[in-house]
């Protein structure tokens, strides 16, 4: 058996794997990329060939365009490809439509690159699947006991219930353009909110897609000037859910909007002194990572030799498995935005 | 309990007032006595749990997760009850911590419903042999994901069973020391994490969630379609829960009959002269007397119960025990508060910073009561014994106050001395050249003006002096809240000052209003275009001599401040005119602060 430090080795590039030549997730263009899934700091345009699940090839394309790597090579979930002198498989992360585990395999040594993942369900991408292996590799994003998502039913409630409450003011929701936004209005509509939801320019191609890939997002209107003054007699997105990227709410767009109750969907909502720092009104408690009672449970569950942690609090998770008796150690990686949700 | 935790949850993050005032209404709509009692008790800070003190809440914490994990978090949260209501766990199997905890969950001893020792046992599922490695611990791993790996969150929802807020309140309020933190415990495992927040803010006092008492009775008007004034009055004869009080507003009973002593009469005040006004100055309609810069107060002393009220009801005794000894008459008089010695017969008015040494305390030191003793300017007579002399014209009060005044023999209320003048220019050349720094302008009340609370327009006006103003260079902007959320409208503004490396600005205050929305929009437009820095939601502004844009700023007063860099805080500052014409080199120095400084002293 090989020594796992031989088979995946950190780098300033991201993971590289000497026997397959490839990495997985680059942070800078190189020959061959596996990526988990189509974030931005994941999923880079400018590699010679890249291979991942087709949801995020399409991905990569609505945001890069057609030609954002030399080739493009479809990895079926669950199939095993040989790669050089590795075999390599994909599995669901449960993170955004098309996100992956990438498990790498060669000589009697399994190690599984979880990417960013999470355990709850969501309606717009295929849940977490456990595989067995000899190191995982982890994100820690909210490694912290401090992070214990409530359930997204309860925070979609707090919505409804705001926008009954204020039904004056439009709600503008900050949410992240992949997955968490089209997430956020595949909820709202299993929930039962069937009025127009607008949108930022932001988010269209990506809504789009997923509408396209067969989730029903029901309708959904630009949030342009125009739109704010038709909407159903009314001015100004009274009462209107308005979702787009948290970065367009410190900008001249938000200014359409007169006096909304800005929301923001994220993780980092959990603690009250953040949501106020960004002058968040109504804080929805909705993330697509894992919180700390998934990451520690699904480090249970899989039962590996080792762990590895990545992007995020590493000290922390890496202090409970000392505590639970399991080897870890923090990757240190660089390059990936744990704050970007 | 939930109801409660979201309305501190939804305060804390509210910056608009009438939004405040909305969720405040509809909680005490939707909530049944007494918990809406016990949550206005809160609110108007009425609440004190003596059992327990933030102290032991970190031996609490301790005892259920390893001590390097809650650094972390602590680290990272920056909040004592915060990070602890997060951590929490409430079946304690906390990583790290592999003993189980000592004590069970308790039963409330006054409330039998729901709340029992039992309440974990209904979100924990009973799940099969843990999947761990070899060193892991029962239970831990296969708590949540036997149920079911992709939907851990199931177990998440809505807790069925958690104790009310009366419950909560009413066991620790008869609880002993020894038993109080072991009480918190167990309301702590039947919490949901917002639940926990709200606990450790109620029991360690002080929400802290920007809600006045004053902001919570303008709620309760509101709700129950009164008058504040009406409230206000009633106020301080009420005790929580509030049963009574309550169903008043909801119209269901009689108005309780306040039956304390010494109880808070709401204040008349002033509405501000304008300029046309000013020909209805004459000296047999109204009187003038000067406007002290203190605070304003209303002073009660009721058959051996002695008050100190702010304007706005709120009780300041215990920070003035001096005041309250002193207060050796028999009525109710409305007055300034000011900091001041004796000199011969008179008192001398010491300023406004001295006063503030005094303002904002709970309790307050015997050297701080001889080295700033305080006292009070009376302005006018409410209750002349037991007689309410409200109705009568301000003519008979004033003398009813000078005669009350003369019986007091401690030496710490005197007269607020009337301004005798013949015509309105005679008042105009007073008002700029005034006997002391401390006085900030003139009032003018009508002598036939009966005392009436609020702020009607023509018996009283209040006529300031004109503000200071500085010309001030911005070197600091940040986003505001609510409408202006995305533009640039809070300003930190410099003056100039002698450093090692040439003239420098040093910061001298901030200021959030004074301008019109075309002025913040062309502001807002200068402050994206010229950002120098970024530090989190601060922009720092270009600064220097040739580019910058001038504010000139008006003010009343200053104080000295060690808290700044400057050496000097502002009253009241705002923005009274935008000086793009202005070269940055040619805003104001700190010396012509400092000047003004000196002159107040």
């Amino acid at each position: 058996m090989i020594r796992p430090e031989d088979l995946l080795v950190p780098t300033a590039d991201g993971l590289w794997c000497p026997l397959g030549g490839f990495h997985i997730d680059p942070v800078r263009p190189v020959e061959r990329a596996l990526i988990t899934h189509g974030h931005a700091d994941h999923a880079r345009p400018g590699h010679a060939a890249v291979m991942a699940t087709r949801e995020t090839l399409l991905i990569m394309a609505a945001r890069y365009g057609e030609n954002f790597a030399g080739h493009e090579q479809v990895a079926t979930l669950g199939e095993v490809m040989r790669i050089g002198e590795v075999s390599v498989s994909f599995h669901p992360a449960g993170h955004v439509l098309g996100s992956a585990q990438i498990a790498v395999e060669a000589k009697g040594m399994r190690i599984v690159v979880s990417g960013d993942y999470k355990r709850r369900r969501d309606p717009t991408c295929l849940g977490f699947e456990p595989v067995p292996c000899d190191v995982f590799i982890t994100e820690a994003t909210f490694g912290l006991p401090v992070f214990r998502h409530p359930d997204d039913g309860i925070e979609i409630h707090k919505l409804l219930a705001s926008l009954k409450a204020f039904p004056e003011r439009a709600h503008l929701v900050g949410a992240y353009a992949l997955g968490k936004a089209q997430r956020l209005i595949k909820r709202l509509r299993e929930e039962g909110y069937d009025a127009p939801i607008h949108i930022h320019g932001a988010l269209e191609k990506l809504c789009t897609l997923y509408q396209e890939e067969g989730i029903d997002l029901g309708p959904l209107e630009a949030a342009t000037i125009e739109a704010g003054r038709k909407s159903s007699g009314r001015t100004d997105f009274a009462g209107a859910v308005v979702i787009g990227p948290p970065s367009a709410f410190a900008d001249r767009w938000a200014r359409r909007f007169p006096d909304p109750v800005s929301c923001f969907a994220s993780g980092w909502m959990t603690i009250r002194q953040r949501a106020k720092q960004r002058g968040v009104e109504l804080p929805l408690i909705i993330s697509d990572h894992c919180d700390w009672d998934e990451l520690t449970d699904t480090i249970a569950e899989i039962g590996p030799g080792e762990v590895w942690v990545t992007h995020g609090r590493e000290e922390a998770l890496v202090r409970w498995c000392t505590l639970a008796g399991i080897r870890a150690r923090p990757l240190h990686m660089v390059g990936y935005e744990d704050e970007a949700e | 309990m939930e109801a409660f935790a979201a309305l501190l949850d939804r305060l804390i993050l509210t910056p608009s007032r009438n939004a405040k005032l909305t969720l405040i209404a509809d909680y005490f709509r939707a909530t049944p006595d007494p918990d809406r009692g016990w949550a206005l008790a809160a609110l108007t800070g009425e609440l004190d749990i003596p059992a327990v003190k933030p102290a032991m809440l970190r031996a609490l914490v301790a005892e259920r997760i390893d001590g390097i994990l809650f650094a972390y978090s602590y680290d990272y949260v920056g909040d004592l009850a915060e990070t602890i209501a997060l951590v929490w766990e409430e079946d304690a199997r906390s990583p790290g911590n592999g003993t189980s905890r000592g004590t069970p969950s308790q039963p409330s001893p006054l409330r039998g419903e729901g709340f029992s020792a039992g309440v974990s046992d209904v979100f924990v599922a009973d799940t099969g042999p843990p999947s761990l490695p070899e060193g892991g611990r029962a239970g831990e791993g296969a708590r949540r994901t036997a149920s079911g790996a992709s939907h851990p969150a199931d177990l998440r929802g809505p807790r069925r069973n958690t104790p009310s807020l009366s419950a909560i309140v009413e066991t620790l309020l008869i609880a002993s020391r020894s038993d109080g933190p072991r009480l918190v415990a167990s309301f702590l495992d039947a919490l949901d994490p917002s639940g926990r927040w709200a606990l450790l803010k109620l029991v360690t006092g002080g929400l802290r969630i920007g809600v006045s008492s004053r902001l919570a009775k303008q709620a309760l008007a509101d709700f129950g379609g009164k008058e504040i004034i009406e409230i206000e009055e009633l106020w301080h004869g009420l005790k929580p829960p509030y049963v009574a009080f309550f169903a008043w507003l909801e119209g269901r009973a009689e108005k309780p009959v306040s039956a304390a002593r010494a109880p808070f009469r709401p204040v008349m005040l002033a509405q501000p002269l304008d300029e046309p006004e000013l020909k209805l100055i004459q000296p047999e309609i109204y009187a003038a007397e000067w406007k002290w810069d203190g605070i304003r107060v209303q002073a009660v002393s009721d058959q051996g119960v002695r008050r100190l009220y702010t304007r706005t009801g709120e009780d300041i005794g215990d920070a003035f025990p001096d005041v309250l000894d002193a207060l050796d008459i028999e009525g109710a008089i409305d007055g300034e508060l000011l900091v001041g010695r004796l000199e011969g017969e008179a008192i001398n008015a010491g300023t406004f910073s001295e006063l503030q040494q005094r303002l904002n305390r709970k309790t307050v030191s015997g050297k701080l009561v001889i080295s700033h003793p305080a006292f009070i300017r009376a302005y006018d007579c409410l209750m002349d014994g037991a007689e309410d002399v409200r109705a009568l014209p301000f003519r008979a009060r004033r003398n009813r106050l000078e005669r009350l005044v003369a019986t007091s023999l401690a030496r710490r209320i005197d007269l607020s001395p009337l301004v005798a003048y013949e015509t309105a220019e005679d008042l105009m050349a007073r008002r700029i050249a005034p006997p002391a720094p401390i006085i900030e302008g003139l009032m003018l009340k009508r002598w036939d003006s009966v005392y009436e609370p609020g702020r009607p327009k023509g018996p009283w006006f209040k006529w300031k002096r004109d503000p200071y103003t500085v010309d001030a260079v911005l070197m600091y902007a940040q986003r505001g809240h609510g409408k202006r959320s995305s533009f640039y409208s809070d300003y930190t503004f410099g003056v100039w000052k002698a450093g090692d490396g040439g003239d420098e600005l040093v910061p001298v205050g901030k200021a959030y209003f004074g301008f019109t929305d075309d002025e913040l929009a062309e502001i807002d437009r200068f402050v994206r275009r010229n950002t120098v820095n970024r530090f989190g939601p601060v922009r720092e502004v270009t600064h220097d001599g040739d580019t910058g844009l001038v504010f000139e700023v008006a003010f009343e007063g200053l104080n000295r401040s060690s808290r700044h860099k400057s050496g000097v805080a502002m009253r009241f500052p705002r923005i009274s005119r935008l000086r793009w014409d202005k070269p940055p080199r040619e805003a104001d120095r700190i010396e012509m602060l400092e000047a003004l400084l000196a002159t107040s002293d």
